[in-house]
């Protein structure tokens, strides 16, 4: 808010190139609420206004605009934070220590009063963010370290070592402020919003150094992008393959701090620990592709920040950490229903898929079988109660399958009331099923030596996955040992030929 | 204000403090023993964190329906007592507490199990998230009124004694009587359902087949954890809670193997915290530096907790860092010394003359390829046992060490025998495993051995394999020069061998 004037110039020049985003992060941003008051930042309202009524047009186009100076560098520093924490956070995910972040965060804060204690006994004014964020750095690299010692040391688990740290950590951090206090008040006031941040209140010189950290970041992974990825995916094949892999996993850890330690005094503890977890995790949803995941990451880190800033800003009472928060998860839950790779919606509609295709098969292999000893040239008509009989079926049920293979054009109403009968491609399709079924009891049968009586239900999930260079093999295999049939009979009786049984 | 230990003055406030800390501690840690075996110590923080939308949802939900009763003019005399409670009253932060509880733990398990995300992960989002929602319902609405975040997550347990009731004429702490409450409840809970807390603790399959409702176990775990937390959240802040959910039960499980032990352990390494981390506030300051300046209790209570922690990581008896590389040294050494004795047994068999032994200490050291610290060591050992004595620079084996050497070399070439036999391992490999393999054969392993291999004479490389080991006396220990192959003389006593 009072950042010198020439910084501020500097800064005005960017401004355009960041307005796309602005915008796209703002159509995705949940309806705003907003006191009305004057446009220019959370600082000037009343702490006791309460009222709520919808941001004015012309609020919307300023922040849209990025014509507030403030807004501005909110805007663009907790878009960067959120891109650089989505692709680290990636790996992180990958590497399953996504809570990793959220100990680290509270291992910084001994650090950060020890700094300013040292700094203070040294006679400076222990509020020099450098030092500050160097005291944050040390005790969340040994955070980092104490957990890996903990985990390969002891019999305690990794989510112990993370709470123990987390907590012994933070406590020291408490007892360190608590000195603090007791010593001056006054000089300690800016150390506790490392803890709960002040986003809305971000400087130009946080944007700066976000700015610098992401550009740092992103050059390491993609730098360093093979190794990392091989690091995440399979770390003993990394190692035997001769890759310094403590080295890596290092680097990596040493990213992840400075992300951290950075956004952290920017934005506030839990924000950093949602923009390390939820953006990666969300992007999870989308791809399989590493490099993808990263950019997608990246790009909903980014987007949650640039929308959660912006309806802060046109909802000034309103803190902007816990709204940039809301947006990813928003982003989250959209892509955990409808995204390509392993979301909901994905996995339902291809079970669903697969269970219409076991259905449908097994209702055409019910059709053979029931016409199978009748010999019938024709296609036979098969009464519903005989269907009825063949499988545990419900009589609803077998409707609604019938009614879909009639509509594939598998099966067709036959003369009689409540009869169907197998078209053409219907009784080919069917003939394919039956046989995968025969096929694969006989080789239970003959290969497995499981019982007669007991191959039915295993075949019974199996001929709906079986591909004709399997069924080729089943063949070759079969017709080694038993010459067959052009179809081969069921092993239990239902076949017509008597003399077939010899063949099982 | 006085700062050092011998100069402290404990007063009625001290007590009161640290009764506060240890009740918390003590309920705490209660609970966190089953986070810790389940593996879940995480969902402390995470539920610590997530509470913060159902103590405002409770708070906003109560001021409103208490707005609306006010509305209705003829209230039936029940309600409008309801009216004058304090929507911060304990009831009804449990309740919003518990709610928000369970449904941590029901998205965590949810997620985790549709979409196959990492447990910590959907953890992670579900907390920050709800967290989130929390603080934006404390600013939408709680304005005016003594409830944010500072206040509800930062207790300060220096304030109990500001509140006190008298109870028998004895100033007790509000604060102390929740959380009394709190530790009796977990206290019943973790009695009353011992068993099935144990079994779908560690079994949760096992549990489900026995009748035990494992996930019921789990809710009702979450719930009272969500509960503890709250009630401990106004009297001594979220960072203790953690540290005490997690921390005294992982240490406990250091020191113990058994439930019940852990149990009892945590509960007083929690109060151990509770006293120490009140004492470390008042008095290291003064030693760092700062006379006259005390910290916060609840932090100071975290630091020794993770003291104690350390301590006993570094020496737990069974399964402390130093107790178990002194194990592993142990092993080591006597590895090495059955190793110098093997080799000093085969320069033996060969016959050389004294003059062109490899024996001197740095060619043992050299031909077992051990590190200079245990081959030193293994030597003194075998020489304070009289199983190797030095004439000159070299070493020679006694007949006590020859006797033990014999059936380490027994051994080998047994197995060397039954690999060639049974396993059909290229006559190049056998020495490899042969050589890990003699290290860990018992006497009657032995013996078995031998039998399977029908006892043969010579090993696949065409050594001898010396006899089997005899239990009696052998009068005269021969010379190692004179002799290069072992006489079949045993006098081990039974402790000797490992």
């Amino acid at each position: 808010m009072s950042a010198p004037h020439s910084v501020r110039h500097h800064s005005r020049a960017a401004a355009p190139f960041w307005l796309p985003l602005a915008l796209l992060g703002l159509a995705c941003a949940p309806p705003a609420w907003s006191d009305g008051g004057s446009p220019s930042g959370p600082a000037l309202r009343s702490i006791t206004d309460n009222s709520l009524r919808l941001p004015t047009l012309r609020q919307i186009a300023r922040v849209i605009t990025l014509s507030d100076y403030n807004t501005r560098v909110v805007i663009i520093g907790v878009s960067l934070l959120g891109a650089t924490s989505g692709m680290i956070g990636s790996f992180l995910l990958l590497r399953k220590r996504a809570l990793i972040g959220d100990a680290l965060s509270h291992a910084t804060l001994p650090g950060i009063g020890l700094a300013f204690l040292v700094a203070t006994a040294l006679g400076g004014s222990g509020k020099s963010l450098p030092l500050l964020l160097l005291g944050g750095t040390v005790t969340g690299v040994l955070g980092v370290v104490t957990i890996l010692a903990i985990v390969h040391l002891t019999r305690v688990k990794e989510d112990a070592a993370l709470g123990i740290v987390l907590s012994v950590f933070f406590a020291a951090g408490v007892s360190i402020l608590g000195v603090i206090q007791n010593l001056s008040s006054g000089h300690a006031a800016g150390l506790s919003s490392f803890i709960y941040g002040k986003t809305a209140s971000m400087m130009f010189s946080d944007a700066l150094l976000i700015a610098v950290a992401a550009g740092l970041v992103a050059l390491t992974c993609v730098l360093l992008l093979k190794e990392f990825t091989l690091l995440c995916f399979d770390t003993s094949f990394a190692a035997a393959q001769g890759w310094p892999v403590v080295a890596l996993d290092m680097v990596l850890m040493a990213t992840i701090v400075i992300v951290t330690v950075i956004g952290l005094q920017a934005v506030g503890l839990i924000l950093m620990v949602a923009l390390l977890v939820i953006p990666a995790a969300a992007a999870r949803f989308w791809t399989h592709h590493l490099p993808s995941m990263l950019l997608a990451a990246a790009g909903i880190g980014a987007v949650s920040g640039c929308a959660g800033a912006a309806v802060s800003a046109l909802t000034p009472r309103m803190p902007a950490g816990a709204i940039i928060v809301i947006v990813a998860g928003l982003f989250f839950t959209a892509s955990m229903l409808f995204g390509p790779a392993g979301g909901m919606m994905a996995r339902w509609s291809a079970h669903r898929r697969l269970s219409r295709r076991v259905g449908r098969q097994h209702l055409l292999r019910a059709f053979f079988e029931l016409a199978e000893p009748h010999h019938a040239a024709a296609p036979r008509a098969i009464a519903l109660e005989a269907l009825l009989a063949v499988r545990s079926w419900s009589a609803g049920e077998l409707r609604r399958l019938i009614r879909r293979a009639a509509r594939d054009g598998v099966v067709q109403p036959a003369a009689t009331r409540d009869a169907w009968l197998l078209t053409p491609e219907g009784a080919a399709a069917a003939w394919r099923v039956t046989r995968n079924h025969r096929l694969w009891e006989l080789y239970l049968i003959t290969h497995a030596d499981v019982a007669p009586s007991h191959v039915d239900r295993d075949a019974d999930a199996v001929e709906h996955v079986l591909d004709p260079a399997m069924i080729a093999e089943l063949e070759a295999l079969l017709a080694r040992d038993a010459p067959l049939l052009v179809q081969p009979p069921s092993p239990h009786g239902l076949s017509p030929a008597p003399a077939a049984h010899g063949a099982a | 204000m006085s700062t050092t230990l011998a100069e402290f003055l404990w007063l009625p406030m001290d007590t009161q403090i640290v009764l506060v800390g240890a009740l918390c501690a003590v309920s705490c840690a209660l609970l966190g023993v089953f986070l810790v075996l389940r593996r879940m110590s995480m969902m402390g923080d995470a539920i610590s964190h997530a509470v913060l939308p159902g103590l405002a949802g409770a708070f906003l939900i109560t001021v409103w329906l208490q707005g609306c009763a006010r509305s209705i003019h003829a209230l039936p005399p029940w309600l409008s007592s309801l009216v004058d409670i304090d929507p911060r009253s304990g009831p009804i932060m449990m309740l919003g507490a518990a709610l928000v509880g369970v449904l941590t733990a029901l998205f965590t398990e949810w997620i985790h199990r549709a979409t196959n995300v990492d447990e910590g992960a959907s953890m992670g989002v579900v907390f920050t998230i709800l967290f989130a929602l929390g603080l934006i319902l404390l600013r939408r609405a709680a304005d005016g009124v003594d409830l944010d975040p500072d206040c509800v997550l930062n207790g300060e347990i220096a304030r109990a004694p500001l509140d006190v009731v008298r109870i028998a004429g004895i100033e007790t702490p509000r604060a102390a009587l929740s959380l009394s409450a709190v530790l009796a409840l977990n206290a019943a809970f973790v009695t009353l359902f011992y068993k099935e807390l144990k079994i779908s603790s560690f079994d949760p399959q096992l549990a489900t087949t026995l009748g035990i409702n494992a996930g019921a176990m789990h809710y009702a775990l979450m719930v009272l954890v969500a509960i503890t937390t709250v009630m401990s959240f106004e009297s001594v802040g979220s960072i203790l809670v953690i540290a005490m959910l997690i921390v005294p039960p992982a240490t406990a499980h250091l020191l113990t193997d058994r439930l019940g032990t852990m149990i009892v352990v945590s509960a007083a390494l929690a109060v151990a915290c509770a006293v120490g981390g009140h004492l470390a506030a008042i008095v290291v300051p003064g030693m760092l530096g700062y006379p006259g300046v005390s910290t916060s209790t609840a932090g100071m209570m975290g630091v020794v907790s993770g003291a104690l922690f350390f301590v006993v990581m570094l020496l737990a008896p069974r399964h402390g860092v130093l107790s178990r590389a002194l194990r592993r040294a142990g092993l080591h050494v006597n590895i090495v010394r059955e190793d110098i004795i093997a080799l000093l047994y085969r320069i033996d068999e060969r016959g050389l003359p004294s003059s062109h032994r490899p024996a001197a200490p740095s060619a043992i050291r050299r031909a077992i390829r051990a590190p200079r610290w245990s081959g030193w060591l293994a030597l003194a050992s075998l020489r304070s046992n009289r199983w190797v004595e030095r004439r000159g620079t070299h070493y020679h084996l006694t007949a006590l060490g020859r006797d033990r050497a014999a059936q380490i070399v027994r051994s080998h070439r047994l197995w060397e025998t039954y690999l060639d036999r049974h396993i059909a391992v290229p006559s190049d490999h056998l020495h490899g495993p042969a050589e890990q393999l003699e290290h860990v054969t018992t006497p009657a392993l032995l013996d078995e051995l031998a039998e399977s291999v029908e006892n043969p004479p010579r090993d696949p490389h065409g050594s001898v394999i010396p006899p089997a080991a005899s239990r009696t006396a052998a009068p005269t220990a021969p010379d190692p020069d004179a002799s290069p192959r072992p006489t079949p003389r045993r006098d081990v006593p039974p402790d000797n061998r490992r």
